[in-house]
Protein backbone atom coordinates (compact mmCIF):
# COMPACT_ATOMS: atom_id res chain seq x y z
CA UNK A 1 0.00 0.00 0.00
CA UNK A 2 2.94 2.47 0.04
CA UNK A 3 4.07 2.40 -3.77
CA UNK A 4 1.69 5.40 -4.14
CA UNK A 5 1.02 6.64 -0.82
CA UNK A 6 2.41 9.94 0.35
CA UNK A 7 4.58 10.19 3.12
CA UNK A 8 2.23 11.47 5.94
CA UNK A 9 -1.66 10.75 5.08
CA UNK A 10 -3.71 12.57 7.24
CA UNK A 11 -7.06 11.23 6.21
CA UNK A 12 -5.66 7.79 7.73
CA UNK A 13 -5.06 10.32 10.90
CA UNK A 14 -8.81 11.54 10.67
CA UNK A 15 -9.92 8.17 10.16
CA UNK A 16 -8.41 6.42 12.82
CA UNK A 17 -8.65 9.48 15.36
CA UNK A 18 -10.47 6.88 17.97
CA UNK A 19 -7.82 4.52 17.95
CA UNK A 20 -5.27 6.68 18.51
CA UNK A 21 -6.98 8.45 21.59
CA UNK A 22 -7.37 4.91 22.67
CA UNK A 23 -3.79 3.88 22.19
CA UNK A 24 -2.19 6.61 23.56
CA UNK A 25 -4.67 6.46 27.01
CA UNK A 26 -3.81 2.54 27.02
CA UNK A 27 0.17 4.16 27.01
CA UNK A 28 -0.88 6.76 29.73
CA UNK A 29 -1.98 3.75 31.74
CA UNK A 30 0.98 1.47 31.37
CA UNK A 31 3.38 4.69 32.70
CA UNK A 32 1.28 5.49 35.54
CA UNK A 33 1.20 2.02 36.67
CA UNK A 34 4.65 1.36 36.04
CA UNK A 35 6.09 4.58 37.65
CA UNK A 36 3.37 4.31 40.52
CA UNK A 37 4.70 0.67 41.25
CA UNK A 38 7.94 1.84 41.12
CA UNK A 39 7.90 4.85 43.41
CA UNK A 40 5.84 2.74 45.93
CA UNK A 41 8.71 0.11 46.02
CA UNK A 42 11.45 2.61 45.67
CA UNK A 43 10.54 4.92 48.42
CA UNK A 44 11.07 2.64 51.16
CA UNK A 45 13.96 0.75 49.77
CA UNK A 46 15.74 4.00 49.82
CA UNK A 47 14.96 5.03 52.76
CA UNK A 48 15.78 1.75 53.95
CA UNK A 49 19.56 1.78 52.56
CA UNK A 50 19.73 5.59 53.62
CA UNK A 51 19.84 4.50 56.89
CA UNK A 52 21.85 1.05 56.42
CA UNK A 53 24.42 1.79 54.23
CA UNK A 54 25.57 -1.93 54.02
CA UNK A 55 22.73 -2.37 51.96
CA UNK A 56 23.90 0.10 49.42
CA UNK A 57 25.88 -2.21 47.27
CA UNK A 58 23.74 -4.92 47.12
CA UNK A 59 20.46 -3.26 46.19
CA UNK A 60 21.80 -0.83 43.67
CA UNK A 61 23.69 -3.90 42.17
CA UNK A 62 20.51 -5.80 41.90
CA UNK A 63 18.61 -2.67 40.41
CA UNK A 64 21.23 -1.97 38.02
CA UNK A 65 21.65 -5.97 36.41
CA UNK A 66 17.58 -5.65 36.34
CA UNK A 67 18.29 -1.95 34.47
CA UNK A 68 20.98 -3.40 31.86
CA UNK A 69 19.29 -5.97 30.76
CA UNK A 70 17.48 -5.10 27.32
CA UNK A 71 13.78 -5.22 27.64
CA UNK A 72 13.14 -7.10 25.14
CA UNK A 73 15.17 -9.91 26.13
CA UNK A 74 13.76 -8.92 30.28
CA UNK A 75 9.89 -9.39 29.09
CA UNK A 76 11.04 -12.78 27.10
CA UNK A 77 12.53 -13.77 30.69
CA UNK A 78 9.37 -13.01 32.26
CA UNK A 79 6.93 -14.66 29.95
CA UNK A 80 7.61 -18.02 31.31
CA UNK A 81 6.82 -17.00 34.65
CA UNK A 82 4.19 -14.49 34.84
CA UNK A 83 2.33 -15.40 30.96
CA UNK A 84 2.41 -14.29 27.94
CA UNK A 85 -1.11 -12.18 28.03
CA UNK A 86 -2.19 -9.19 30.18
CA UNK A 87 -0.22 -6.81 32.20
CA UNK A 88 1.84 -8.09 34.53
CA UNK A 89 4.73 -8.99 31.91
CA UNK A 90 4.71 -5.57 30.65
CA UNK A 91 4.41 -3.91 33.97
CA UNK A 92 6.96 -5.99 35.92
CA UNK A 93 9.43 -4.89 33.46
CA UNK A 94 8.56 -1.37 33.21
CA UNK A 95 8.60 -1.32 37.05
CA UNK A 96 12.43 -2.66 37.11
CA UNK A 97 13.56 -0.15 34.46
CA UNK A 98 12.17 2.86 37.10
CA UNK A 99 13.89 1.38 40.13
CA UNK A 100 17.66 1.84 39.56
CA UNK A 101 16.61 5.88 38.55
CA UNK A 102 14.33 6.53 41.76
CA UNK A 103 17.37 4.49 43.94
CA UNK A 104 19.81 6.18 42.80
CA UNK A 105 17.98 10.07 42.63
CA UNK A 106 16.61 9.30 46.00
CA UNK A 107 19.61 8.08 48.20
CA UNK A 108 21.31 10.90 46.51
CA UNK A 109 18.67 13.53 47.20
CA UNK A 110 18.69 12.26 51.02
CA UNK A 111 22.32 12.09 51.58
CA UNK A 112 22.74 15.76 49.76
CA UNK A 113 20.79 16.98 53.12
CA UNK A 114 23.58 18.88 54.77
CA UNK A 115 23.98 17.21 58.37
CA UNK A 116 23.86 20.72 60.31
CA UNK A 117 20.28 20.90 59.19
CA UNK A 118 19.15 17.64 60.41
CA UNK A 119 21.17 18.30 63.62
CA UNK A 120 19.65 21.41 63.99
CA UNK A 121 16.39 19.91 63.07
CA UNK A 122 17.06 17.29 66.41
CA UNK A 123 18.14 20.22 68.36
CA UNK A 124 14.44 21.54 67.99
CA UNK A 125 12.78 18.27 69.15
CA UNK A 126 11.96 16.84 66.02
CA UNK A 127 11.59 12.83 66.40
CA UNK A 128 12.89 10.96 63.37
CA UNK A 129 10.04 11.01 61.56
CA UNK A 130 9.17 14.46 61.71
CA UNK A 131 12.85 15.27 60.66
CA UNK A 132 11.93 12.96 57.95
CA UNK A 133 8.76 14.25 56.85
CA UNK A 134 9.28 18.18 57.61
CA UNK A 135 13.05 18.74 56.81
CA UNK A 136 14.49 16.26 54.59
CA UNK A 137 12.25 14.71 52.15
CA UNK A 138 11.38 18.75 51.76
CA UNK A 139 14.87 19.95 50.82
CA UNK A 140 15.86 16.35 49.12
CA UNK A 141 12.53 16.94 46.77
CA UNK A 142 14.10 18.35 43.64
CA UNK A 143 16.58 15.28 43.22
CA UNK A 144 13.66 13.05 44.08
CA UNK A 145 11.65 14.87 41.85
CA UNK A 146 13.87 14.76 38.67
CA UNK A 147 14.27 10.68 39.61
CA UNK A 148 10.84 11.00 38.86
CA UNK A 149 10.78 12.79 35.70
CA UNK A 150 13.63 10.61 34.24
CA UNK A 151 11.61 7.61 35.20
CA UNK A 152 8.72 8.72 33.97
CA UNK A 153 10.59 9.79 30.54
CA UNK A 154 12.15 6.59 30.04
CA UNK A 155 9.47 4.54 30.75
CA UNK A 156 6.78 6.53 28.17
CA UNK A 157 10.38 5.43 25.60
CA UNK A 158 10.33 1.99 26.79
CA UNK A 159 5.94 1.27 26.55
CA UNK A 160 6.56 1.09 23.40
CA UNK A 161 8.66 -2.15 22.97
CA UNK A 162 5.45 -4.22 24.67
CA UNK A 163 3.76 -3.87 21.72
CA UNK A 164 5.98 -7.05 20.64
CA UNK A 165 4.47 -8.82 23.85
CA UNK A 166 0.23 -8.40 23.11
CA UNK A 167 0.35 -5.13 24.96
CA UNK A 168 1.75 -1.33 23.76
CA UNK A 169 -0.02 2.07 23.40
CA UNK A 170 1.35 3.79 20.87
CA UNK A 171 4.43 0.74 20.43
CA UNK A 172 1.26 -0.82 18.77
CA UNK A 173 0.29 1.90 16.53
CA UNK A 174 4.21 1.86 15.84
CA UNK A 175 4.84 -1.57 15.14
CA UNK A 176 1.72 -3.49 13.96
CA UNK A 177 -0.20 -0.62 12.24
CA UNK A 178 3.50 0.74 11.44
CA UNK A 179 6.55 -0.57 10.73
CA UNK A 180 4.70 -4.29 9.78
CA UNK A 181 2.82 -2.47 6.98
CA UNK A 182 5.81 -0.70 5.85
CA UNK A 183 3.17 2.34 6.57
CA UNK A 184 5.21 5.93 7.54
CA UNK A 185 2.16 7.32 8.96
CA UNK A 186 1.38 4.79 11.62
CA UNK A 187 5.34 5.22 12.73
CA UNK A 188 5.54 8.97 12.33
CA UNK A 189 2.07 10.00 14.20
CA UNK A 190 2.81 7.36 17.02
CA UNK A 191 6.33 8.87 17.69
CA UNK A 192 4.99 11.99 17.86
CA UNK A 193 2.30 11.49 20.17
CA UNK A 194 5.02 9.62 22.40
CA UNK A 195 7.04 12.36 22.69
CA UNK A 196 4.35 14.82 22.89
CA UNK A 197 2.99 12.53 25.77
CA UNK A 198 6.92 12.54 27.53
CA UNK A 199 7.14 16.53 26.61
CA UNK A 200 3.64 16.76 29.05
CA UNK A 201 4.22 14.39 31.77
CA UNK A 202 8.09 16.37 32.23
CA UNK A 203 6.00 19.87 32.00
CA UNK A 204 3.43 18.72 34.39
CA UNK A 205 5.91 17.26 37.00
CA UNK A 206 8.46 20.14 36.84
CA UNK A 207 5.12 22.46 38.21
CA UNK A 208 4.42 19.44 40.26
CA UNK A 209 7.73 20.10 41.98
CA UNK A 210 7.43 24.10 41.72
CA UNK A 211 3.92 23.35 44.27
CA UNK A 212 5.89 21.57 46.66
CA UNK A 213 9.14 23.64 46.99
CA UNK A 214 7.85 27.11 47.11
CA UNK A 215 10.63 28.72 49.19
CA UNK A 216 12.94 27.49 46.00
CA UNK A 217 10.86 29.83 44.15
CA UNK A 218 11.06 32.91 47.28
CA UNK A 219 15.03 32.48 47.29
CA UNK A 220 15.07 32.58 43.32
CA UNK A 221 12.70 35.68 43.83
CA UNK A 222 15.25 37.27 46.65
CA UNK A 223 18.55 36.78 44.61
CA UNK B 1 12.40 -27.39 35.91
CA UNK B 2 11.16 -29.30 33.11
CA UNK B 3 10.88 -25.71 31.32
CA UNK B 4 14.86 -25.32 32.64
CA UNK B 5 15.43 -28.48 30.50
CA UNK B 6 13.40 -27.84 27.02
CA UNK B 7 16.14 -24.10 27.25
CA UNK B 8 18.88 -26.57 27.58
CA UNK B 9 18.21 -29.04 25.12
CA UNK B 10 17.49 -25.82 22.36
CA UNK B 11 20.57 -23.91 23.40
CA UNK B 12 22.88 -27.51 22.96
CA UNK B 13 20.64 -28.62 20.19
CA UNK B 14 23.16 -28.90 16.77
CA UNK B 15 20.05 -27.82 14.75
CA UNK B 16 21.05 -24.12 16.26
CA UNK B 17 24.42 -24.13 15.59
CA UNK B 18 24.66 -24.30 11.85
CA UNK B 19 22.64 -22.87 9.17
CA UNK B 20 21.64 -19.08 8.38
CA UNK B 21 19.83 -18.99 12.15
CA UNK B 22 22.84 -20.76 14.25
CA UNK B 23 23.65 -19.01 17.46
CA UNK B 24 27.40 -17.89 16.41
CA UNK B 25 25.82 -16.24 13.51
CA UNK B 26 23.11 -14.37 15.59
CA UNK B 27 25.44 -13.33 18.21
CA UNK B 28 27.77 -12.13 15.41
CA UNK B 29 25.52 -10.25 13.40
CA UNK B 30 24.15 -8.21 17.10
CA UNK B 31 28.10 -7.65 18.10
CA UNK B 32 28.51 -6.54 14.29
CA UNK B 33 25.32 -4.15 14.12
CA UNK B 34 26.28 -3.17 17.74
CA UNK B 35 30.29 -1.96 17.23
CA UNK B 36 29.64 -0.25 14.05
CA UNK B 37 27.09 1.54 14.68
CA UNK B 38 28.83 2.51 18.29
CA UNK B 39 31.79 3.39 16.49
CA UNK B 40 30.02 5.47 14.15
CA UNK B 41 28.26 7.56 16.77
CA UNK B 42 31.71 7.72 18.89
CA UNK B 43 33.27 9.27 15.66
CA UNK B 44 30.55 12.05 15.22
CA UNK B 45 29.46 12.54 18.69
CA UNK B 46 32.86 13.02 20.40
CA UNK B 47 34.06 15.62 18.57
CA UNK B 48 30.77 17.42 18.59
CA UNK B 49 30.61 16.87 22.31
CA UNK B 50 33.73 18.07 23.24
CA UNK B 51 34.05 21.28 21.22
CA UNK B 52 30.89 22.31 22.86
CA UNK B 53 31.80 21.57 26.24
CA UNK B 54 35.28 23.77 25.58
CA UNK B 55 33.41 26.35 24.34
CA UNK B 56 29.92 26.30 25.59
CA UNK B 57 28.46 27.38 22.65
CA UNK B 58 25.23 25.24 22.07
CA UNK B 59 25.34 23.86 25.66
CA UNK B 60 21.64 24.52 26.11
CA UNK B 61 20.29 23.22 22.99
CA UNK B 62 22.37 19.86 23.53
CA UNK B 63 20.56 19.27 27.53
CA UNK B 64 17.48 20.02 25.51
CA UNK B 65 17.93 17.26 22.77
CA UNK B 66 19.60 14.50 25.01
CA UNK B 67 15.94 14.73 27.34
CA UNK B 68 13.98 14.99 24.65
CA UNK B 69 15.53 11.87 22.70
CA UNK B 70 15.48 9.56 26.23
CA UNK B 71 11.89 10.04 25.48
CA UNK B 72 11.76 8.78 21.95
CA UNK B 73 11.00 5.27 21.39
CA UNK B 74 14.07 3.69 19.92
CA UNK B 75 11.51 0.85 17.82
CA UNK B 76 10.33 4.29 16.21
CA UNK B 77 13.52 5.44 15.30
CA UNK B 78 14.43 1.72 14.00
CA UNK B 79 10.96 1.77 12.05
CA UNK B 80 11.46 5.42 10.24
CA UNK B 81 14.82 4.49 9.44
CA UNK B 82 13.17 1.52 7.98
CA UNK B 83 10.48 3.13 6.07
CA UNK B 84 13.12 5.70 4.31
CA UNK B 85 15.76 3.26 3.13
CA UNK B 86 13.44 0.29 1.83
CA UNK B 87 13.45 1.75 -1.30
CA UNK B 88 16.79 2.22 -1.92
CA UNK B 89 17.71 -1.42 -0.24
CA UNK B 90 14.88 -3.21 -2.02
CA UNK B 91 16.40 -2.22 -5.56
CA UNK B 92 19.57 -4.04 -4.62
CA UNK B 93 18.13 -7.21 -3.80
CA UNK B 94 19.96 -7.70 -0.87
CA UNK B 95 19.40 -10.17 1.70
CA UNK B 96 19.16 -8.64 5.49
CA UNK B 97 16.84 -5.87 4.41
CA UNK B 98 16.76 -4.28 7.68
CA UNK B 99 20.28 -3.96 8.03
CA UNK B 100 21.25 -0.81 6.64
CA UNK B 101 17.98 1.15 9.03
CA UNK B 102 19.20 -0.59 11.85
CA UNK B 103 22.94 0.60 11.38
CA UNK B 104 21.60 4.38 10.66
CA UNK B 105 19.04 4.25 13.81
CA UNK B 106 21.38 2.55 16.03
CA UNK B 107 24.03 5.69 15.38
CA UNK B 108 21.43 8.00 15.57
CA UNK B 109 20.77 6.66 19.03
CA UNK B 110 24.45 6.22 20.36
CA UNK B 111 24.91 9.98 19.65
CA UNK B 112 23.17 11.36 22.11
CA UNK B 113 24.50 10.03 25.78
CA UNK B 114 28.10 10.79 24.04
CA UNK B 115 27.64 13.94 23.53
CA UNK B 116 26.22 14.93 26.61
CA UNK B 117 28.62 12.87 28.98
CA UNK B 118 31.89 14.64 26.68
CA UNK B 119 30.21 18.55 27.22
CA UNK B 120 29.65 17.80 31.14
CA UNK B 121 32.86 15.95 31.33
CA UNK B 122 34.70 19.09 30.01
CA UNK B 123 32.63 21.79 31.49
CA UNK B 124 33.20 19.97 35.24
CA UNK B 125 36.50 20.72 34.74
CA UNK B 126 38.27 22.78 37.56
CA UNK B 127 38.43 26.44 35.39
CA UNK B 128 41.26 27.07 36.90
CA UNK B 129 43.16 24.13 35.76
CA UNK B 130 42.72 25.92 32.65
CA UNK B 131 43.24 29.00 33.29
CA UNK B 132 46.37 28.06 34.50
CA UNK B 133 47.29 26.15 31.23
CA UNK B 134 46.57 28.64 29.37
CA UNK B 135 48.87 30.80 30.89
CA UNK B 136 51.71 27.90 30.46
CA UNK B 137 51.17 29.02 26.98
CA UNK B 138 48.69 26.80 25.89
CA UNK B 139 47.34 26.72 23.08
CA UNK B 140 43.57 26.06 23.09
CA UNK B 141 43.94 22.46 21.37
CA UNK B 142 46.87 21.64 23.77
CA UNK B 143 44.50 22.97 26.87
CA UNK B 144 41.47 20.25 25.48
CA UNK B 145 43.60 17.58 24.70
CA UNK B 146 46.41 17.86 27.76
CA UNK B 147 44.44 18.72 30.48
CA UNK B 148 40.58 19.14 29.82
CA UNK B 149 40.33 15.66 28.21
CA UNK B 150 42.76 13.65 30.71
CA UNK B 151 40.24 14.89 33.66
CA UNK B 152 36.89 14.27 31.65
CA UNK B 153 37.96 10.81 30.32
CA UNK B 154 35.78 8.60 33.15
CA UNK B 155 32.77 10.56 32.45
CA UNK B 156 33.23 10.44 28.83
CA UNK B 157 33.61 6.58 29.27
CA UNK B 158 30.48 6.90 31.34
CA UNK B 159 28.15 8.38 28.31
CA UNK B 160 29.96 5.92 25.88
CA UNK B 161 29.17 2.81 28.51
CA UNK B 162 25.44 3.83 28.14
CA UNK B 163 25.46 4.38 24.60
CA UNK B 164 26.35 0.65 24.26
CA UNK B 165 24.13 -0.64 26.58
CA UNK B 166 21.30 2.08 24.60
CA UNK B 167 22.63 0.29 21.26
CA UNK B 168 22.83 -3.49 22.16
CA UNK B 169 19.32 -2.99 23.99
CA UNK B 170 18.33 -1.63 20.37
CA UNK B 171 19.82 -3.91 18.22
CA UNK B 172 17.55 -6.53 20.18
CA UNK B 173 14.75 -4.83 18.40
CA UNK B 174 16.67 -5.03 14.88
CA UNK B 175 14.69 -8.23 14.69
CA UNK B 176 11.03 -6.04 13.72
CA UNK B 177 12.65 -5.03 10.97
CA UNK B 178 14.54 -7.95 9.90
CA UNK B 179 18.36 -6.80 10.70
CA UNK B 180 19.12 -10.23 12.60
CA UNK B 181 20.65 -10.86 15.74
CA UNK B 182 19.32 -12.16 18.87
CA UNK B 183 16.30 -10.28 18.61
CA UNK B 184 15.24 -12.85 16.11
CA UNK B 185 14.67 -15.37 18.43
CA UNK B 186 12.71 -13.36 20.67
CA UNK B 187 10.34 -12.34 18.09
CA UNK B 188 10.05 -15.30 15.68
CA UNK B 189 10.30 -17.56 19.50
CA UNK B 190 6.78 -14.95 20.79
CA UNK B 191 5.26 -15.42 17.56
CA UNK B 192 5.38 -19.14 17.21
CA UNK B 193 4.87 -19.45 20.79
CA UNK B 194 8.03 -21.87 20.97
CA UNK B 195 8.82 -20.78 24.02
CA UNK B 196 12.04 -22.11 24.90
CA UNK B 197 13.71 -20.41 21.82
CA UNK B 198 12.47 -17.45 22.94
CA UNK B 199 13.76 -17.48 26.18
CA UNK B 200 17.08 -18.75 24.81
CA UNK B 201 17.23 -15.30 22.57
CA UNK B 202 16.64 -13.40 25.70
CA UNK B 203 19.17 -15.00 28.24
CA UNK B 204 21.97 -14.29 25.33
CA UNK B 205 20.74 -11.09 24.89
CA UNK B 206 20.68 -10.66 28.82
CA UNK B 207 24.62 -12.16 28.86
CA UNK B 208 25.97 -10.43 26.19
CA UNK B 209 24.37 -7.00 27.36
CA UNK B 210 26.03 -7.46 30.84
CA UNK B 211 29.12 -8.59 29.82
CA UNK B 212 29.35 -5.76 27.73
CA UNK B 213 28.25 -2.84 30.03
CA UNK B 214 30.88 -5.22 32.41
CA UNK B 215 33.87 -4.55 30.33
CA UNK B 216 32.87 -0.91 29.66
CA UNK B 217 32.27 -0.13 33.79
CA UNK B 218 36.45 -1.76 33.48
CA UNK B 219 37.55 0.79 31.12
CA UNK B 220 35.75 3.44 32.62
CA UNK B 221 37.94 2.65 36.18
CA UNK B 222 40.95 2.54 33.69
CA UNK B 223 40.08 5.66 32.18
CA UNK B 224 41.11 7.57 35.18
CA UNK B 225 44.23 9.38 34.40
CA UNK B 226 47.06 7.97 36.62
CA UNK B 227 48.49 11.29 37.53
CA UNK B 228 44.53 12.43 39.36
CA UNK B 229 44.64 8.96 40.92
CA UNK B 230 47.93 9.63 42.73
CA UNK B 231 46.86 12.67 43.76
CA UNK B 232 43.79 11.15 45.35
CA UNK B 233 41.78 13.60 42.66
CA UNK B 234 40.33 11.01 41.10
CA UNK B 235 36.36 12.14 40.73
CA UNK B 236 33.83 9.32 41.35
CA UNK B 237 31.28 9.67 38.34
CA UNK B 238 27.74 11.42 39.20
CA UNK B 239 25.96 9.26 41.51
CA UNK B 240 22.22 10.45 40.43
CA UNK B 241 20.43 10.97 37.00
CA UNK B 242 20.26 14.59 36.16
CA UNK B 243 17.79 15.88 34.10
Amino acid sequence: MTDEAPFLRLDWVLDNLDMLAQRTWEHVVLTLIAVGVGVFIAFPLTLLIHRRRRLIGPVLGVAGVLYTIPSLALFALLIPITGAFGLLTPEIGLVSYTLLILLRNGLAGLDGVEPDIIEAASGLGHTRMQRLWQVELPLAAPVLIAGIRIATVTTIGLVAVTALIGQGGLGFVIIVEGIRRSFTTAILVGVVLSIALAVMADRSLVLAERAVTPWARARAGMG
Amino acid sequence: MEFLGEVAAWLTDPANWSGRDAIPVRVTEHVALSAVSLSAGLAIALPVGLAIGHTGRWAGAVVAISNVGRAVPSVGVLGIAFVLTLPLVAATGLRGIGVPAALIALTLLAIPPIVLNAHVGIRNVDPELVEAARGMGMTERQVLRRVELPIALPVVMAGVRTAALQVIATATLGAVISAGGLGQYIVVGFALQDIPRMFSGALLVAALALLSDGLFALAQRASVSSGLRAAGMAETPAASFGV
